[in-house]
């Protein structure tokens, strides 16, 4: 399909229940390829759950996502990652028996090279290196999970991620407890990113993080999307500060 | 197969009354797996434990085995109590409920059976009692009264639990527990000491269970292992943790299991319930009345 | 250490211990022997789902059973038929042949449900099967079955040490199979759907793939293993074929031995199925359940990771290592390699 624009992500109508809980509604999304989007709402506004519909994770009951200008409909978690989604957990999922190393070798084994791309081992180890190196924490590659920190765990989780070589990049909450300059740390490392041709979709509470890296901010409130818009527009927008920012 | 209008009518009743005692078997797993979550594979064996407590007393002193299972109720729930204290510091505790807690309870359920065998042997034991042997007729309906006394007392056991999960604090506290542990702990209420109290009642049924039993059938040790998949089967059928939910079920497996070993023959009975379970996790994990 | 020479290694073994036992000439040794080596197979099999993707799976008699009761009707048709009779190996691989299929289609119908319910729908699906069994005729039904055994084979002599043999070649097939997959890609994957299937899940892990492998690997051994059965007993009956006892035993010896990696089944095998035959002639049989509940029911309490985290342990705890420089923790796993 050849649209006007190139959107890397289309959301449309999307609603997800549980039970008689409804968790998302009418959520309608479009981020472009190269976009730098911050997404944004109070806890248990429906944002985790809208990745988990993204990504898979979760089944959406209506609406349709569109990645790379085809549906998502029918595809499992896995077949969305191999086409090139890729998202952290807000809370740490580490594989507890691995090493960290280890810990991103399965994206390398079972993504990447899914998609065809065959790496002999120390090319595999080398990237592997890479990724925790991005993130700082090269000299605990071969520690187990639970020899992290919070902090150094939500670090994993963001570079498994990427570990994957996504299109697209969600990133939920991985700056959490962090201290200012490594909040700086991960904000360089997303941009970097960023340039090299990811699309980002960050899920933060750090305004000022937020503020500075998004190029676009949604606003989701009670699983509804109430502003979609530049970051000072959205800021400015007397419903977003009642929601959410005036807390 | 002989197909008689009187024949499906006995079918019928007899597996309502077996569905009830059905009931109580299951009514321990409830609470222990539909509410607690605890894979407590080994219930079976400790209904036949219960059973044999019954037997010996009744062997000995000629007292009724029913009330012999009331009495034992306090030294079966004190069972059950140390049995997730074990649990609950070797597993819950650590994380590690599924693979070990499994085989922890698949472990208890060997050693209690081949004690059993041991010191027991494997004859069949049974009891004696004034309703076991008389059979009440209306017309073509027989109301033997070795099912239907089990099956009254079943209903009123399970009655009696539903009424303490509902209307006492205890009971509320425990349906609290597999909730929100969270806020439970929060209003100052140990979760864990609700959990072993709750425990504790799901093996003390275990004992009432073990009496129907052997009201109803001659006992030897491996008799529990046909109950492990009935005992899931109705749990699962019946939501888990529904208490009404598991009567039903219970009704229903009764009355299928009694169908199939009229018409179609005693060795196909065991595939129903299990066929049943299987059905019911793939079709509706939830049950039939879901939570 | 590559796979072939692996195997070749294990062959040796084998052949050695088959060799010391002809040596000291004792038959028992042989009959002993097989049963241990069948709870090799049975073990290392079960591991495969249970230990390395976290599946517990009950129902491991039912595809003991399977390969038992198809070298029965294999037999009994070749019988009927007047056709030859079916070397063993080939019936091992026929066996293999259903009860992969069979695992295959447990797989499909059952690994959608989490822990709990995936290991009582294995247990449903054992009965299902045994009923089934159990009420076809042409297998002998709840009668049992007989399978003449020839008395002896040249060039082994007594019968039991030619079927000791085929066990040991077995043994150490399914072995150099666990040992294949765990340093595999395929063991990685395995991993990560025992710690964390969702997260695996979202890293591009194709999980129910993975699964249905598994499911249909350790099927297809535990059906194996039993297909010589019948020639080794002699009689079949369905309740002690599709008996508990071979669930407790296979998820036992991994326990006891380690989940972790293929040396656990076989030591908890070797171990524990030594100690069954000499409880059995020793004391009773009745006692070997109660030895293997109380071995269950304490290495899961004092020893989650069995026998290899024991060593593992004792390894940490030595000065000399670099990791004691952490505290000594004795729960802490090991990386997997």
């Amino acid at each position: 399909m050849n649209g006007v624009a190139n959107n890397l992500l289309e959301i449309d109508n999307l609603g997800k229940r549980f039970g008689g809980f409804v968790a998302l509604e009418n959520i309608s999304l479009s981020v472009p390829n190269g976009e730098r989007l911050g997404l944004i709402g109070p806890n248990g506004s429906g944002k985790s759950t809208l990745v988990n519909c993204i990504c898979g994770t979760l089944q959406n009951e209506a609406g349709t996502v569109r990645f790379d200008g085809a549906t998502l409909d029918g595809f499992t978690a896995h077949q969305r990652t191999r086409k090139g989604l890729a998202r952290s957990f807000q809370l740490p999922r580490p594989f507890a028996s691995l090493s960290l190393l280890d810990n991103i070798r399965i994206p390398l084994l079972y993504t990447v090279e899914a998609r065809g791309r065959r790496h002999s081992t120390s090319e595999v180890e080398e990237r592997c290196d890479h990724c925790l190196r991005e993130v700082g924490l090269q000299d605990k590659a071969r520690h187990l999970p639970r020899d992290l920190t919070q902090v150094e765990m939500r670090k994993l989780e963001l570079a498994r991620a990427m570990a994957a070589e996504p299109k697209l990049l969600i990133a939920d909450e991985s700056m959490a407890g962090l201290t200012h300059s490594e909040v700086e740390d991960i904000l360089a490392l997303l941009v970097r990113l960023n340039e090299q041709g990811v699309t980002i979709i960050l899920i933060e509470h750090i305004m000022r993080a937020v503020m500075s890296f998004s190029r676009r901010i949604v606003v989701l409130v009670s699983g509804r999307k109430i502003a979609d818009g530049q970051p000072d527009d959205v800021m400015r927008d007397p419903e977003v500060e009642r929601a959410y920012l005036g807390q | 197969m002989i197909f008689s209008f009187d024949l499906l009518i006995n079918a019928i009743i007899s597996g309502v009354l077996i569905g009830g005692f059905y009931a109580a078997v299951t009514a321990g797993v409830s609470l222990s797996f539909g509410i607690l979550d605890i894979v407590n594979i080994a219930h079976p064996a400790f209904i036949i434990l219960g059973s044999y407590v019954a037997y010996i007393v009744n062997v000995s002193f000629g007292f009724d085995p029913i009330l012999t299972a009331i009495v034992m109720l306090p030294a079966f729930y004190i069972l059950g109590a140390a049995i997730y204290q074990v649990y609950y510091v070797s597993f819950e505790k650590r994380g590690e409920e599924s693979l070990r807690g499994l085989a922890f309870f698949f472990g208890l359920l060997f050693i209690t059976e081949v004690s059993l065998v041991l010191y027991f042997g494997v004859d069949y034991r049974y009891v004696e009692a004034p309703y076991i042997g008389p059979t009440l007729h209306f017309g073509s309906v027989d109301l033997p009264l070795r099912l239907l006394v089990p099956c009254l007392v079943s209903l009123l056991l399970i009655a009696v639990l539903q009424l303490v999960l509902t209307r006492t604090f205890i009971g509320r506290a425990i349906m609290a527990v597999s909730q929100d542990q969270l806020a439970l702990r929060l209003m100052a209420i140990d979760p864990i000491r609700i959990k072993r109290i709750a425990f504790g009642i799901s093996i003390a049924t275990a004992s009432l269970a073990g009496a129907f039993l052997i009201i109803i059938q001659p006992v030897e040790p491996s008799v529990g292992r046909e109950y492990i998949g009935r005992v899931f089967a109705i749990c699962v059928l019946g939501g888990m943790g529904s208490l009404p939910g598991t009567v039903i079920a219970a009704m229903l497996i009764g009355i299928v299991e009694s169908f199939t070993s009229t018409f179609y023959g005693p060795s196909w009975a065991p595939a129903v319930s299990f066929g049943f379970l299987l059905l019911t996790l793939a079709v509706r994990p939830a049950g039939l009345l879901g939570r | 250490m590559r796979s072939g020479p692996f195997l070749l290694i294990c062959l040796v073994l084998g052949g050695a211990v088959y060799g010391a036992a002809a040596l000291l000439d004792n038959d028992y040794i042989f009959f002993a022997g097989y049963v241990v080596l069948q709870y090799v197979v049975l073990s290392t099999a079960w591991n495969i789902l249970g230990g390395y993707c976290g599946y517990v799976n009950f129902g491991s008699a039912a595809f003991f059973a399977l390969g038992a009761y198809s070298t029965v009707a294999i037999h009994k048709f070749t019988t009927i038929n007047e056709t030859v009779a079916v070397p063993i190996p080939i019936l091992v691989l026929m066996a293999g042949v259903v009860s992969g299929v069979v695992g295959y289609g447990m797989g499909y119908l059952t690994l959608r449900l989490r822990g709990a319910f995936f290991a009582i729908a294995t247990l449903a699906l054992a009965v299902v099967l045994e009923t089934l069994v159990v009420n076809w005729d042409f297998v002998g039904g709840s009668r049992g079955a007989y399978i003449l055994r020839p008395s002896e084979i040249a060039p082994f002599g007594n019968y039991v040490r030619y079927l000791f043999l085929i066990m040991v070649v077995l043994a150490a097939a399914a072995v150099t199979v666990a040992r294949l997959i765990e340093r595999s890609r395929l063991g990685y994957g395995f991993a990560t759907i025992r710690d964390d299937e969702l997260a695996a899940e979202a890293l591009g892990v194709p999980t129910l793939q993975l699964k249905l492998i598994a499911t249909t690997i350790s099927g297809a051994l535990m059906g194996m293993a039993g297909a010589p059965f019948p020639y080794y007993i002699g009689f079949l009956q369905p309740s002690s074929t599709f008996g508990l006892d071979y669930a407790v035993n296979s998820i036992a010896m991994p326990l006891i031995g380690g989940t972790t990696s293929w040396v656990g089944p076989v030591i908890g095998a070797l171990l524990l199925g030594s100690l069954e035959q000499i409880a059995t002639v020793t004391i009773s049989s009745a006692i070997n359940l109660l030895i293997v509940g109380c071995l269950l029911v304490g290495f899961v309490i004092v020893a989650p990771r069995g026998i290899i985290g024991l060593v593992q342990t004792y390894r940490r705890s030595k000065p000399e290592e670099f990791a004691a420089r952490r505290p000594i923790d004795a729960d802490a796993p090991e990386a997997t390699p």
